[in-house]
């Protein structure tokens, strides 16, 4: 495996079967709360990446991290986000890739037409509202530790040491992480 | 040492671009004005400026390419490009179009000039033409040279050259694709839009995938074969010879072991294509660059593996640099 803190699309680890399989009977609500203050934090403090999706800011997306057993449907204006098990008919674009692939675009650290070459992205629907979404998140240089561990007040430290050893073992430290130790 | 030329989509793949060793980078506006017009690309006139405050203020400078041809009727949308660009305090405007490049040259008489490689410019008298017209400093190489035609350009001309070094490549004499255009009525040239996503759809399947551009199916890929782009020239189609890539394979220009040679023919300049691409090519790709001349100056071995993963098709090839066809 490459190193993860290079910013190449080298392979990135799965989420290992049998634990994607103990996820299943997992409620759903409660994520579904904490990625949607995430995603309203996130349209407060980068309003740039909105205006970035044009014409596609009203699009659903869904997005499908293929080891997982859920999926999400987001839409960014208004900004709503739902965990689902298995994603709607009425979309206007699918999305997947493995967990890491699709935190690693998010955060900029992988190039989306690299993934598209090596296979390890789909996409479905409309290209262009996908393009438009993959070109705002990778200038909107988002700092998915920094965005989540606000949400949570003094327990702030501990989820974004929580979160960052998780995505390390994922997909590397983020810049901005590094920045911050 | 040559200059490296970096692209950049967006403010934050500029800036990434600049951080990982650019000498210059090159980027356009949000409209039909550049051949890379697609969503959520590029960058409004408020965006270039702090652009090129934030590269001057390193030691950068800013390239905006205005490289596809005005339409009738409608020249100040062009025209005021360059207008614009100027007055923003980019380095050069990029300039494909021959009356565009007139107008330039009468209404900014002091700034530099690049002519694009969309002008296709592949010989010593159109480059000198460019050059004593306009007075265009330096000319952007169609990718369709080896680097002893190179080499001839730089000793009968006095522009300076500038060659793409990694990136995609174009099967048509740049700026003269129709295939496109053919296929869903917009062009690279015109629209800025080589296979515009609008017009692109991809269907998954147990077969694997398959991506079709205006309603024509061009490939259809097995669950872990490498993948193209989805314009026509990369297609893979079926005729009564077999089936194959009629045009040209899915692969992508690496030339970092031709380098030296480069140096040698003459060339100023290094370009990296990839404007459309993430900040985790931008920043990759340009490291591995400026690493590769920096080796090319100390004399010692540079790391030629490094970037498959960015390529298209996940493979690479010398391109014209080397007409083995020849």
């Amino acid at each position: 495996m490459n190193d993860p803190s290079a910013a190449s699309p080298g392979p990135l680890p799965t989420i290992p079967p049998l634990l994607a399989l103990a996820m299943r009977p997992l409620p759903l609500l409660p994520l579904q709360l904490v990625l949607t203050a995430v995603l309203q934090r996130i349209r407060r403090h980068n309003p740039a990446m909105f205006e970035r999706l044009g014409n596609h800011a009203r699009a659903r997306f869904g997005i499908r991290p293929i080891d997982l057993p859920f999926a999400f449907v987001v839409e960014a204006r208004p900004p709503r986000l739902s965990v689902v098990r298995d994603l709607p008919r009425s979309l206007d674009a699918r999305i997947s890739a493995s967990l890491a692939n699709l935190l690693a675009l998010l955060e900029g650290r992988v190039d989306g037409d690299a993934l598209m070459f090596s296979r390890d992205l789909a996409v479905e629907g409309n290209v262009e509202a996908v393009l438009a979404l993959r070109n705002a998140i990778d200038d909107a240089q988002l700092d998915l530790a920094a965005e989540l561990s606000s949400l949570f007040g003094p327990l702030g430290a501990p989820v974004r040491r929580a979160f960052e050893a998780a995505r390390g073992r994922m997909i590397g430290p983020s810049q901005q992480s590094e920045q911050w130790r | 040492m040559m200059e490296l030329i970096c692209p950049a989509g967006t403010p934050a793949a500029l800036k990434s671009a600049i951080e990982a060793g650019a000498d210059a980078v090159y980027c356009g506006f949000n409209d039909e004005t550049n051949a890379r017009n697609f969503p959520g690309l590029n960058f409004s006139r408020d965006e270039l400026r702090k652009g090129i405050a934030l590269a001057h203020g390193r030691g950068a400078k800013i390239l905006v390419a205005i490289n596809t041809f005005p339409r009738a009727a409608a020249a100040d949308i062009w025209q005021r490009a360059v207008d614009d660009a100027v007055s923003a305090g980019a380095d050069a405007p990029i300039l494909a179009d021959i009356g565009l490049m007139d107008y330039a040259a009468r209404r900014h008489p002091n700034q530099r000039l690049h002519v694009s490689v969309q002008a296709a410019a592949a010989n010593p008298d159109a480059i000198a033409f460019y050059a004593e017209a306009f007075g265009a400093r330096r000319v952007v190489l169609p990718r369709v040279l080896s680097v002893p035609e190179i080499a001839e350009i730089t000793r009968e001309t006095t522009c300076e050259t500038e060659v793409f070094v990694f990136g995609g490549l174009c099967v048509m004499a740049e700026g003269r694709c129709s295939l496109s255009s053919y296929a869903t009525g917009k062009s690279p040239n015109m629209q800025g839009v080589c296979s515009p996503p609008s017009h692109v759809a991809y269907e998954q399947s147990a077969e694997g995938t398959t991506s079709r551009l205006g309603g024509f199916t061009i490939n259809r890929f097995g669950a872990n074969e490498p993948a193209g782009y989805p314009t026509l020239c990369k297609g893979r189609f079926s005729t009564a010879e077999g089936a194959g890539y009629i045009f040209e394979d899915p692969v992508s220009l690496d030339a970092t072991t031709l380098l030296k040679g480069l140096r040698e023919a003459g060339v100023t300049a290094l370009k990296i294509e990839g404007r459309q691409r993430g900040r985790a090519y931008v920043e990759s790709v340009v490291r591995h660059f400026r690493h590769a001349l920096a080796a090319l100056e100390s004399g010692s071995e540079a790391d030629i593996a490094g970037l498959k993963p960015f390529t298209e098709g996940q493979a690479s090839t010398l391109g014209a640099y080397r007409k083995t066809w020849r």
